[in-house]
């Protein structure tokens, strides 16, 4: 028997993920990734409300807060050809922006950084060179000498006071930390600056959405009316200070962005080429497409396309249809749920299935049975390949499909760092990927804020579109799909209306296309792929397995779901 | 370990000011409504205080109620984190992964018997194997972190009251935290998620004084969830006139008419998110033109649709409220009547 390294639980992530790890001496020979908790969320949508279902689902993930509603919102408005105002469009676009915006820092800083930064070492570092690295990098003003040792200073009375906190057993000193002190004494600047700094920018989403997390939406458009006088008198938080506070905070979005995350993401990545070279995984990618400049409907129109990259070609991208039965289907050999059709079955999502068929070890266990069930993720694939999705896809995408701005950005960070293309296919690359989109995602929102402006000063304030508001007014059957690039990848609810009322719903989320298990094939997801063939340096600090997971950004929460109209039948409940 | 500091040493080394700090407890103190004066006993006593042992469970969740907590302002996450309280365990924050993070659980358990808040988010699931932690159930977990706690705060409706876990048909066999433990205070802190406010406010009071927040009926600390939202909203004026918005983007609701028509649950939901308002104070649902979802009630899910009206059987329709504006403010008494029986229900339901 092999030797077994188990990480569980995965920390600096959304929910409860666990790594096992078959080792051939320090390498690892092959990974299994497992999704540790169920909590059944989408039975309970079935029969109610399609226009109240956004509300429920967006509780699939409070992270990815925004993005699970919108899909909702959007798979009901497919479903009835209901069309939104431009009004509507351009805040939905804002407010997505703004979630990848939030997102991709706080995933840099505050759950991706510490595998690459060390804390502990920021003590050794000297301010005033940690200044001068700063200034070298960045027009950014936090840069003072005195800035830097203040930091220092209250990171030596924390380490000294013996209360760790949350930094208590890190990897700290592991040979993999290969920063110099000053380096680790500029990230560590940042990660409290960035702290308080996406405290200030989720307030974009109260401005729309009455609050964050969990902002509200609406089947329509929007429900935040714009109101027509300001101060005491403003029926709502849409009049002129609520946009005048949305200009600011995209301001200070491209501030941090540009002046913070993109140098110190190179800086560091700098230190760790050999990170560009492992972590690749799959080789093949998918996006669904998102942010229109003409409507939803207008797929063209979208600012990054849907496609398929396979095996590296960035020289042909494969069309996506969401509707055929033989492209995206989800499959269940490896995960603790049973088809009527047979383990081996592949499922579209407007046939999906959930029935819970739990076959692992009573708890508590120390290893899972991995040559049979293993998850409660399931495994998607696009026409019965496994794809990877999220920034890396994004990027690779619109680099392929020729986006110049994409092509700057790309071109100009890789030849900063010496770097050829092919080194995105990486762990490293992956995570200069989510920075790199960072940033033309957050010159995008200065767009659609000026086009929103302008609507306004021209007239127009319609934000929501009641046509079809009334389901008398609905056909007594109809389906459709809520697409959307989420933060972390292409994002999916599959919804089928009878009678006014939820018949069908399925989600197939990100981190289910890259955390889900092995399939009927035997084919590995995308973290199991690209966690092969890592070398751990000590397997008691698997800090290496922690790398590459990580820049997956993983989010299990959404990725663990039920979506069956027979799931009642099937579970044997006890509900007084 | 041969030096630990103290709370008062802690804030000194980080150039934290006697005046700062004295701030800091006394707006603890007034968002707490707490007696003038407090606020001063509260400094002297945490100067001399270690900073509190924090373990953060995570089980059938979503990690909004983290989100919620990392957007506080008063006080903030950076300053809650390294300088109030030491949080020992918490998946989304600590460095440490696997059997370390683990271990670290396991000694801050060990260090500060008697003396750690354990918080929860996350329903726990009868069906044990339905959520593991490092292969170890839910259920087992929380006990065994629950042995030596002080006490136990749920932070948001799952934890609290089941939550969306816990709606029909309930897959999972899920219950709050306190159908668990029943030998420890518990203090719930509910809403999907709750006010950062909420969540900061009252460990801040457990830090300063030492002892928990009052509760009312429900578990939930009177200071914020002891206001109805609809009693405390700034368009209940046109509620109480009957001018209602019809539709999201009317007149009446570019003018911030009430919302009642379109389904807004604030008669029946005691929370803070009125007068205390989130992300410092920007906005809250009602203010961005969304009816209230009542998410700090319990079953709040199946209070009925979001878009229905609240009890429009026994208030007769919008319409005819409007026409009948001059008996707005008997309505509106009628709807604090309705409010205080549906209080009583839920307690009924509770205690059952």
């Amino acid at each position: 028997m092999s030797a077994r390294v188990v990480v569980d639980p995965v920390t600096r992530i959304e929910g409860h993920l666990r790594i096992e790890a078959k080792m051939n001496g320090p390498a690892i020979e092959q990974a299994y990734s497992s999704g540790t908790s169920v909590r059944g969320l989408e039975v309970i949508v079935l029969d109610r409300d399609p226009r109240e279902v956004w509300a429920l689902v967006q509780r699939i993930c409070g992270v990815c807060t925004l993005v699970h509603g919108m899909a909702g919102v959007r798979a009901v408005e497919a479903a009835l050809n209901y069309e939104i105002p431009p009004n509507a469009e351009l805040i939905r676009n804002l407010m997505i922006g703004a979630q990848y915006v939030h997102d991709h820092v706080m995933h840099f800083y505050h759950l991706h950084a510490l595998d690459w930064v060390d804390v502990v070492s920021a003590l050794q570092a000297d301010p005033k060179a940690t200044s001068e690295l700063a200034q070298s990098i960045s027009s950014y003003a936090k840069s003072s000498p005195g800035y830097f040792a203040d930091v220092q200073k209250k990171l030596k009375g924390f380490v000294e006071g013996g209360q760790l906190g949350i930094f208590a057993n890190g990897y700290w000193g592991h040979p993999g930390y290969q920063l110099p002190p000053e380096v680790n004494l500029l990230a560590t600047a940042h990660y409290l600056d960035a702290l308080a700094w996406q405290r200030d920018v989720a307030e974009l989403h109260a401005v729309f959405g009455g609050k964050n997390p969990h902002p509200n939406l609406c089947v329509g458009g929007m429900p935040c009316a714009i109101s027509l006088e300001s101060g005491n008198q403003a029926g709502t938080a849409l009049d002129v200070v609520g946009l005048e506070r949305v200009r600011n905070i995209i301001g200070q979005m491209q501030e941090f962005v540009h002046q913070v995350y993109v140098p110190d993401t190179i800086a560091i990545a700098g230190f760790y080429k050999d990170w560009f070279k492992q972590g690749e995984g799959l080789g093949n990618f998918l996006t669904y497409g998102d942010f229109p400049a003409k409507g939803y409907g207008d797929r063209d129109s979208y600012m990054v396309p849907a496609g398929v990259i396979l095996n590296r070609d960035l020289s042909h991208i494969e069309p996506v249809d969401l509707d055929a039965e033989d492209q995206v289907q989800e499959f269940v050999a490896h995960a603790w749920y049973d088809y009527g059709a047979g383990k081996e079955a592949g499922l579209h999502p407007y046939q999906g299935e959930t029935k819970l068929a739990y076959t692992g070890p009573e708890p508590p266990y120390t290893e899972l049975d991995v040559d049979n069930q293993y998850s409660w993720l399931k495994s998607p694939r696009w026409q019965g390949k496994p794809m990877e999705v999220g920034p890396l896809a994004r990027v690779l995408m619109l680099y392929a499909s020729g986006d110049a701005r994409t092509k700057e950005v790309v071109d100009g960070t890789l030849a900063q760092l010496e770097l050829p293309l092919d080194a995105l296919y990486s762990t490293m690359g992956r995570t200069a990927a989510r920075t790199l989109e960072t940033s033309i995602m957050v010159d995008a929102m200065q767009d659609w804020y000026d086009n929103l402006q302008a609507n306004i000063k021209s007239g127009d304030v319609k934000t929501f579109n009641e046509a079809l508001w009334d389901p008398s007014t609905w056909p007594r059957k109809a389906q459709g799909v809520g697409r959307m690039e989420a933060p972390r990848g292409a994002l999916g609810h599959w919804i089928v209306i009878e009678d006014g009322k939820v018949a069908n719903y399925q989600a197939v989320v990100p981190t289910t296309w890259n955390a889900g298990p092995r399939d009927a094939q035997n084919q590995q997801g995308a973290y199991e792929a690209a966690l092969a063939g890592h070398t751990l340096h000590d397997p008691a600090q698997p800090l290496e397995i922690l790398r590459t997971v990580h820049s997956f950004d993983p989010c299990i929460a959404c990725a663990v779901h039920l979506t069956d109209p027979n799931g009642e039948e099937v579970l044997t409940l006890n509900v007084q | 370990m041969a030096y630990e500091a103290t709370f008062g040493d802690v804030l000194r080394s980080q150039g934290v000011s006697r005046r700062a700090f004295l701030k800091f407890c006394s707006t603890t103190a007034s968002l707490l409504a707490l007696p003038a004066g407090t606020a001063t006993a509260m400094a002297e006593a945490l100067s001399e205080t270690r900073r509190p042992s924090v373990i953060w469970l995570s089980f059938q969740e979503c990690t909004g109620c983290t989100e919620a907590l990392t957007r506080s302002h008063a006080p903030t996450i950076e300053n809650l984190m390294f300088n109030f309280i030491s949080l020992d365990y918490h998946h989304t924050l600590q460095a440490a992964a696997g059997e370390a993070a683990e271990h670290a659980r396991e000694e801050a358990e060990r260090e500060n018997a008697g003396k750690y808040l354990v918080l929860v988010d996350g329903s726990v699931p009868m069906l044990e194997y339905c959520s593991t932690v490092a292969g170890i159930s839910n259920k087992a977990m929380l006990e065994d972190a629950c042995t030596n706690a002080a006490a136990v705060i749920n932070i948001g409706t799952c934890s609290a009251y089941g939550g969306i876990p816990v709606a029909k048909p309930n897959p999972t066999q899920a219950v709050p935290v306190g159908h668990i433990i029943k030998d420890k205070p518990i203090v719930n802190v509910p809403g999907c998620p709750p006010m950062p406010l909420a969540i900061t406010g009252v460990i801040a009071q457990y830090l300063t004084l030492g002892k928990l927040p009052e509760l009312d009926h429900l578990g939930r600390p009177v200071a914020f969830f002891g206001e109805n939202i609809h009693d405390r909203c700034y368009r209940r004026p046109f509620y109480d006139r009957g001018q209602f918005a019809e539709t999201f983007d009317d007149e009446g609701a570019r003018k911030g008419w009430c919302l009642y028509k379109l389904g807004c649950k604030a008669p029946v939901t005691y929370n803070a998110c009125a007068h205390l308002k989130w992300n410092n104070g920007v906005s809250f649902p009602i203010q961005s033109g969304h009816g209230c979802l009542g998410c700090s009630e319990p079953g709040f899910w199946d209070m009925g649709g979001v878009y229905e009206s609240v009890a429009t059987g026994k208030f007769g329709d919008g319409t005819r409220l409007g026409a009948a504006a001059l008996a707005g403010a008997a309505l509106g008494a009628g709807a604090a009547v309705l409010a205080r029986r549906k209080k009583a229900h839920v307690h009924e339901e509770d205690a059952g």
